[in-house]
C-alpha cells in the first residue's frame, strides 16, 4: 500500500501573526515556520501504518516556495520514504492545492492519502474534502483512529457532539485530527541523514492546468480584541461587580 | 439554521431552505413555518438517515444551479460536505464568515484569529460557512413556505456509516447556553471536573467547557473542547477557570459578553481577555462561588 501525505509549511502555533502597515496581506517575514501540526499527525499515521506491514510507501508533498523543501526533510527525517516538491511562487488556495495534488494522486496512484483537517495559517479546512470530491474518492475527516480490516478503512471520525465511524475502501483520502496520534521526535542523526536525500521536483502546470480561484484578498487588520478588565479581589467582589455592572445574577 | 436564515437574508431574495434524512416529514413542516423562508425542499431516503458527506454533496450538486448564495452553519457537519460540494462546482468555499460586507465580500479570520481578512469572492455561486454566534435569529414563526418534495438520488455507497457515539447530557448545548464554565488542565482530573466544577455548572444551569490540554489529559470529552479546533462560543458570562489563555483557546471565547477568569497566576494571558480577573487557586474559589451563591 501506497500512502501520500500533504504537509504544509506554517507559522508555528505560538506566534501572533500580525498583518503588514498597509493592510495588503500578513507579515511572515522571519516568524518561525514548521510543518503544520495537523500535517504532522498525518505523517506520524501513515509511519505507524508502515511499522505494522500496512503500508509499503510514504511520500511527503509540499506546494510552496523553495523554503517548502524544510518541511520535506522534516517530513524524511521522521521516515517518510519520499518527498515531492510541487514549486509554486504563488500562494495557492485550498482549491488549487487540492487541483495539483488530484494531478500527482493520478500520477503516483497513492492507495491512501492522508492531509490535516486544517492549516493553521488559512484555518481553511478544506483541502481534504475537495481533493476527494475531484477525485470521486471516499472522504473520511476530522479522524481520530484509523483501522485497517480486510483492505477497508474503519475510520473514526469528529461530528457535532460527538464521533462516528466510518467504513469506507481504499483509495481513500482522510483528514488528521490532532487526537489521531502523538507524532515522534525527530533524533538529530536522521535530521542530518534527511539533509542528503533528493527531493523530487515537478512545477504547478505539470499537474493541473488552471490553479485560479475567483478569490480576492482585499484587506488584512488586527481584529478587535478585548480589552483586560479589572482584577477583583475576592470571591465577593466578583460576584457583585456581575451584578452591579453586568446584570449577571449567579 | 435560525441564524444562518438571518445571514441569508443579506441578499434580497428568496430564501430555501434544504432539509435532508430519514423520515424529515417533522422538520420539513417545523421549517416551513419559519418567517421569511420562501421553500422548503426535503430530500429523504434510508440512507440519508445518518447523512454521508458523499450524499450530502451530491445532492447539493443537484439543486446547486438554481441558486446564487448557498450557506450553513460552520459545524462539524457543513465543514465536513461543503468543501466538496465546491471542489465539485470548481468554486471557493468561504468558511467561518463572520461578517457580510456586502454580497460578495466577507470578512473572516485567519491565523489562529489574530488576524482579519476580508474577502472578495467573483464566484458565481456563493459558498459559505457562517460563524452562528454573530448572527441574529431570525423570526421563528408566522411563515408559510412551500413544501418541495424531491426525489432522492441513489446512495454513492463511497463510504459506509457503522456506528455513533454522541455523548448525551442534560446541559445545554455549549453554542446555545447563556453561560460557559470552562476548565482546564489545571484541574487535574476527571473526578475533580465532576466535584469541583460540575455542581456550579449545573446550579447556574450552564454548559461545561474545557481547553484541548483537559480533553487530551482524558479528564473532558472531546466534544466539549472550546477553541480553534473545537466550538466556538459567544455566551453571555464565559468563566476560564485555571485556564492559561493560549491563542487557539481564546480563538473559541473571545466574542462573549462577559469574561471572567481564575487563574493562581498573576500573569497569565487569559487575564489579558477578562472583564474580571481574580487571582486565586480554583480549589478555593470555586467552591467559595458555589456557597456564596446558594445564600
Ligand atoms: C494546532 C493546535 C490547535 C489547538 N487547539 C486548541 C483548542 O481548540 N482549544 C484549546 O483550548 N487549546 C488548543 N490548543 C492547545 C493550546 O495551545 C494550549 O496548549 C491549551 O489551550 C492549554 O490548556 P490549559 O490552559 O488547560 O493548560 P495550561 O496551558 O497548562 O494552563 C494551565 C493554567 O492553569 C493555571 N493553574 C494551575 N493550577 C491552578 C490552580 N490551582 N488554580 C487556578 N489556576 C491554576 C496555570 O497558572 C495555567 O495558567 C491547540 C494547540 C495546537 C498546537
Ligand atoms: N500548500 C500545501 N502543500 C501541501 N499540503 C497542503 C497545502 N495546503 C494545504 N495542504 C494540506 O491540506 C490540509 C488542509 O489545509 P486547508 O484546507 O488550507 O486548511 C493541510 O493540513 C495539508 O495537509
Amino acid at each position: 500500500m501506497k500512502i501520500l501525505v500533504a504537509i504544509k509549511r506554517v507559522q508555528d502555533y505560538n506566534v501572533k501573526v500580525r498583518p503588514k502597515s498597509d493592510g495588503s496581506d500578513v507579515d511572515i517575514d522571519g516568524i518561525k515556520m514548521g510543518i503544520n501540526p495537523f500535517d504532522e499527525n498525518a505523517l506520524e499515521e501513515a509511519l505507524r501504518l508502515r511499522e505494522k506491514d500496512l503500508a509499503t510507501e510514504i511520500t511527503v508533498v509540499s506546494i510552496g516556495d523553495s523554503k517548502n523543501e524544510d518541511v520535506l526533510r522534516h517530513g524524511l527525517a521522521m521516515g517518510a520514504n519520499r518527498a515531492i516538491l510541487i514549486e509554486s511562487e504563488e500562494y495557492l488556495q485550498p482549491l488549487g492545492v487540492a487541483k495539483v495534488l488530484k494531478g500527482l494522486v493520478e500520477k503516483e496512484k497513492p492507495d491512501l492519502i492522508l492531509l490535516g483537517k486544517l492549516a493553521l495559517d488559512s484555518d481553511a479546512g478544506q483541502t481534504g474534502q475537495m481533493l476527494a470530491g475531484l477525485l470521486n474518492y471516499p472522504q473520511g475527516t476530522f479522524v481520530s483512529k484509523i483501522e485497517i480490516d480486510n483492505n477497508k478503512l474503519i475510520v473514526t471520525r469528529e461530528i457535532d457532539g460527538g464521533t462516528n465511524i466510518l467504513e469506507m475502501n481504499m483509495p481513500a483520502v482522510l483528514t488528521a485530527d490532532l487526537r489521531l496520534n502523538e507524532p515522534r521526535f525527530v533524533k538529530l542523526p536522521n535530521l542530518m541523514m534527511a539533509r542528503k536525500k533528493i527531493i523530487e521536483k515537478f512545477k504547478v502546470s505539470e499537474l493541473a492546468s488552471d490553479t485560479s480561484t475567483q478569490l480576492e484578498l482585499l484587506e488584512v487588520s488586527v481584529p478587535p480584541s478585548r480589552k483586560a478588565g479589572i482584577k477583583v479581589n475576592s470571591v465577593k467582589e466578583l460576584l457583585e461587580k456581575l451584578k452591579d455592572n453586568e446584570g449577571i445574577r449567579l | 439554521m435560525f441564524k444562518v436564515i438571518s445571514a441569508a437574508k443579506y441578499w434580497d431574495g428568496e430564501v430555501d431552505l434544504l432539509v435532508m434524512g430519514k423520515n424529515t416529514e417533522n422538520v420539513a413542516q417545523n421549517a416551513a413555518k419559519i418567517k421569511d423562508v420562501s421553500s422548503v425542499i426535503r430530500f429523504d431516503g434510508d440512507h440519508l438517515e445518518h447523512l454521508l458527506a458523499e450524499d450530502a454533496a451530491k445532492i447539493v450538486e443537484m439543486l446547486s444551479n438554481n441558486y446564487q448564495v448557498i450557506l450553513a452553519a460552520h459545524s462539524w457537519f457543513s465543514r465536513n460536505f461543503l468543501p466538496r460540494v465546491a471542489a465539485i462546482l470548481n468554486v471557493s468555499l468561504i468558511t467561518d464568515v463572520l461578517k457580510i460586507e456586502n454580497n460578495n465580500v466577507y470578512t473572516r479570520a485567519i491565523y489562529a484569529g489574530n488576524v482579519h481578512a476580508k474577502i472578495q469572492s467573483k464566484d458565481p455561486i456563493q459558498l459559505l460557512t457562517i460563524h452562528t454566534s454573530l448572527f441574529e435569529v431570525c423570526t421563528k414563526d408566522g411563515g408559510d413556505a412551500k413544501i418541495i418534495k424531491k426525489d432522492t438520488p441513489p446512495a454513492t455507497n463511497l463510504t459506509s456509516w457503522k456506528s455513533e457515539k454522541i455523548n448525551k447530557s442534560d446541559r445545554p448545548a455549549l453554542i446555545d447556553a447563556k453561560i460557559v464554565i470552562s476548565g482546564g488542565r489545571s484541574l487535574g482530573s476527571e473526578e475533580n471536573f465532576d466535584k469541583v466544577l460540575s455542581p456550579l455548572v449545573d446550579k447556574v444551569g450552564a454548559a461545561l467547557g474545557a481547553t484541548r490540554s483537559a480533553v487530551d489529559a482524558g479528564y473532558a470529552p472531546n466534544e466539549i473542547q472550546v477553541g480553534q479546533t473545537g466550538v466556538v462560543v459567544a455566551p453571555e458570562l464565559y468563566m476560564a477557570v485555571g485556564v492559561s489563555g493560549a491563542n487557539q483557546h481564546v480563538y473559541g471565547m473571545k466574542d462573549s459578553r462577559v469574561v471572567v477568569a481564575i487563574n493562581n497566576d498573576p500573569d497569565a494571558t487569559i487575564f489579558q481577555f477578562a472583564d474580571y480577573g481574580l487571582v486565586a487557586d480554583l480549589f478555593d474559589a470555586i467552591p467559595e462561588i458555589n456557597k456564596l451563591i446558594k445564600e
